[in-house]
């Protein structure tokens, strides 16, 4: 966050179009966006998936993936058009001048070799400084990330550290030539947010302290706010605003930005009750010998939702997969609607697991790619209900209608869905069981925001339709501020805390609720600031 | 396989009794359990026992001349060997050399024709292979002898000029196998994201398919170099039939001519174990070159 009197012009992008092949034809990626930024200056580049904010984000390198190409455009970078070099010239300003951090860091380090190496490969290819010195200083960069063991941290292999320390590795690496650019591409996505706002701060102070222009890629507004100097919005290949970030998170013009934080004021009133559709009783489940849940009691209150939230390794997937049977507890009880139910799938009725429905985070892959939406949905009707025929299909078609589809979906397969239509077949094939209790596992979190509310939204309007419990899983407080009445938050395989929303999100809070519920980005450009002057003192 | 090599060795005017004779003294007339048992506990302590053929049909004989199977199998061995290493030599580096040139021009017109070139010579078998090279080698351009034949007295010099075209004919069948298979497993790494990402940090294309496909691919090709490795052992069979080359290969099918079990047994056990060794080293290297199972977390 540095005020440029001097306005540089360090990357200057003119009328860029990009194509991409898919499904055997051209599309058009991009449609002629420009985008200027200046030494020093951090650019923030938001929009869902598929705006062509990761595309762009490459072109400011002159690189695009095996499959699209720059159709026309213009790409100065220090005065120079990228567009028109060969690749032999820009491998020289690759890596060394411009440098790129990944959004999947766990995928992008070469599972080969050693960390050190990876960090200082570009530099040494370059033959910026001497190998030693430049591990020296690799060393240093660990330090001023707040890496752990910052002298022996680069002799490890990938997968022998976190997601958040490989994030942060990668921006040491990006960082080790000293760029005058750095491309962060949704860098802290995948990321849990009690982690995200420890990359957030170290990437962010590290900027700062050598002056790196940065473009900042991500879908998450918040974040955004809290890196970037000016944010520019993308949506189908094409700009929809630009403006300093005081500006736009204060007064958005277009209607499309407002819509991009509306999830965030989607609130519903909480109601509980004693009349428990489930509760769960000192359970403990392990996988092989390692022991994952401990002593966790939950109750969920008939036709209201639970959200369950912590961060990943928290234990919340693994107690639905407890309360479906699929893991089997090794000590404590489950009871369903005033019954203890058997822990083992295999042991319970029919009816017992028509009841209980869930609906997966990844709708890719919680489908059949081979079976048509008729398939997927009318299977569990015809499964539990022994409908068939007529009444099947007409069975189908209203359910189809109830999650705001048609019957021109019938005979589509899932590849040929969005994925919020995928999501929503999904909830539909969980209704055509006609449970009682319904898992939502981290259903939105694969979605854009926009989508995430209209899925949040019918899966509300279904709750007072049909009176349907959920228990919704998830690591995402705005989700849970949406859609729940009570709420559990869960770490380290422990319940830290159950009760009503209003009293989890109101102080006062256990220490651990506290560090989760801080970590959450806000809308301000100075909350990461204020929270860090906060946690030091 | 019909028949033992008592009624094989007397032929068919044999009478019953000298039949009977005959197998009483080599003790096939035992039963089988037994008789497995005292095989496997003989291998173990080293003794394959002794060749049926070549001993004194008069029993007490000074001239018999029936040798252990050990002495027979291990000059014959040493031949195969040999030819499997120089083939070995000769194929592997130029498997993975074809391989990783083509991966790194793929779709090229070299690329195409190497992996064109390639299913040719894999489809062919080896014994149409072999004559080929005696036709064109031998026969049009005299420049290779026919007839690899070898004995203990030839030169290491000689054994090269020899056994150039078996070794050329293994080369050819077992090579394409491998460089397919180099240039498909680094093509598969190439999609990952941390080519992207090496791309993006300035690597080079040979930087990019040596330093960072390669390591990653060490597994799946030293799974299919040891296969073949393998196949050019047990394949020398027919390569040495060919070439009419001493090889154990020869041995193995002149003594199931004969019905002359000590000796398939033994060949058979050799060819068993080379594929179970075999694999056993595969599986090491891609413990070896795979750091996460090398370093668990």
């Amino acid at each position: 966050m540095t005020s440029n009197n001097k306005k540089e012009l360090l990357l200057e992008m003119k009328n860029i179009h990009i194509d991409g092949f898919s499904d055997e034809r051209w599309h058009k990626i991009l449609k002629g966006v420009d985008l200027n930024l200046y030494r020093g200056e951090i650019l923030g580049l938001i929009g869902e998936s598929g705006a062509g904010k990761s595309t762009m984000g490459k072109a400011a390198m002159g690189y695009t993936q095996p499959g699209c190409k720059i159709i026309k455009g213009e790409i100065f970078f220090n005065g120079t058009d990228l567009a028109k070099l060969t690749e032999f010239e820009k491998r020289k300003i690759w890596g060394t001048k411009i440098s790129y951090v990944a959004q999947s860091a766990a995928a992008s380090f070469n599972p080969a070799h050693r960390l050190m190496d990876q960090t200082i490969s570009a530099a040494n290819r370059a033959k910026i400084n001497p190998t030693d010195l430049l591990r020296k200083d690799a060393v240093q960069l660990y330090e001023s990330l707040q890496l752990p063991d910052a002298k022996n941290i680069g002799e490890r292999y990938p997968h022998q550290v976190s997601g958040g320390q490989l994030q942060r590795i990668m921006t040491a690496m990006a960082m080790s030539p000293r760029p005058e650019l750095i491309i962060f591409d949704e860098p802290t996505t995948a990321l849990d947010v009690t982690t995200q706002v420890e990359v957030l701060s170290a990437m962010r102070s590290i900027v700062d302290k050598f002056n790196t222009a940065a473009i900042y890629i991500t879908h998450d507004l918040a974040v955004v706010a809290q890196m970037a100097d000016r944010i520019k919005v993308l949506r189908y290949g094409e700009e929809v605003e630009e403006s300093e970030t005081r500006e736009m998170l204060s007064n958005p013009k277009e209607e499309y930005t407002k819509s991009l934080w509306s999830v965030r004021s989607l609130i519903k009133p909480e109601e509980t009750n004693n009349d428990y559709m489930l509760s769960i009783k000192n359970i403990d489940a392990a996988y092989g010998s390692s022991k994952v849940l401990h002593d966790v009691s939950v109750n969920i209150p008939r036709g209201k939702t639970v959200a369950i939230v912590g961060e990943s390794g928290s234990g919340k997937s693994t107690t639905a997969r407890v309360i479906t049977g699929l893991l089997p507890q090794t000590k404590g009880e489950i009871i369903f609607d005033g019954k203890k139910l058997s822990p083992k799938l295999e042991q319970r009725s029919k009816e017992e697991l028509r009841r209980i429905q869930i609906i997966f985070q990844m709708p890719d892959t919680a489908m059949n790619p081979k079976q048509t939406v008729d398939e997927i949905i009318g299977r569990p009707i015809e499964f539990y209900h022994g409908v068939k025929g007529k009444e099947r299909e007409t069975k189908v078609i209203e359910l189809l209608k109830m999650i705001e589809l048609d019957e021109t979906f019938l005979d589509r397969l899932p590849s040929e869905l969005s994925g919020g239509q995928k999501q929503r077949i999904c909830i539909a094939r969980a209704l055509a069981a006609n449970p009682d209790l319904i898992i939502c596992d981290e259903v939105t979190s694969a979605l854009d925001q926009i989508v995430q509310e209209g899925i949040l939204k019918l899966l509300q309007k279904l709750q007072k339709d049909l009176g349907v419990t959920y228990i919704f899983i998830t690591h995402d407080i705005a989700t849970v501020k949406a859609i729940s009445d009570e709420i559990v938050v869960m770490y380290q395989g422990k319940v830290v805390e159950q009760g009503l929303k209003s009293k989890i999100l109101n102080p006062p809070h256990p220490d651990y609720t506290e560090l989760l519920l801080s970590s959450v980005p806000e809308m301000d450009p100075d909350w990461l600031t204020n929270l860090l002057n906060k946690r030091s003192n | 396989m019909p028949g033992d090599f008592a009624t094989e060795i007397l032929g068919q005017s044999a009478t019953k009794s000298s039949v009977e004779a005959l197998r009483s003294e080599l003790g096939l007339d035992k039963h089988p359990i037994p008789r497995y048992f005292e095989w496997l506990s003989n291998v173990f302590q080293g003794d394959f026992g002794s060749s049926f053929s070549g001993r004194s049909k008069v029993q007490g004989d000074q001239g018999d001349r029936s040798r252990l199977v050990v002495e027979l199998i291990i000059p014959r061995l040493k031949n195969t060997l040999f030819l499997t290493g120089v083939s070995a030599l000769v194929a592997i580096p130029l498997a993975l050399l074809l391989g990783i040139s083509a991966a790194l021009y793929r779709n090229s017109v070299y690329d195409r024709s190497a992996t064109g070139f390639s299913l040719i010579t894999v489809s062919s078998p080896e014994f149409f292979t072999g004559y080929i090279f005696i036709l064109l080698l031998a026969t049009l351009f005299p420049v290779f002898p026919t007839i690899a034949n070898v004995n203990e007295d030839t030169s290491l010099i000689d054994r090269f000029y020899l056994t150039a075209l078996p070794v050329f004919t293994l080369t050819l069948v077992t090579m394409g196998h491998m460089m397919r298979m180099t240039r498909s497993a680094i093509i598969n790494i190439l999609s990952s994201e941390y080519i992207e990402m090496a791309k993006l940090s300035g690597a080079t294309r040979y930087e990019v398919i040596v330093k960072h496909a390669l390591p990653n691919a060490w597994a799946p090709i030293a799974q299919v170099i040891t296969i073949n490795l393998a196949y050019m052992l047990i394949g020398s069979v027919v390569v040495e039939f060919v070439f009419n080359y001493q090889g154990i290969g020869r041995l193995m099918v002149g003594s199931v001519y004969n019905r002359d079990i000590p000796v398939v047994q033994a060949c058979a056990l050799i060819f068993a174990s080379t594929y179970v060794i075999l694999n056993l080293l595969a599986d090491l290297i891609g413990i070896i070159s795979n750091p996460r199972l090398l370093y668990p977390k």
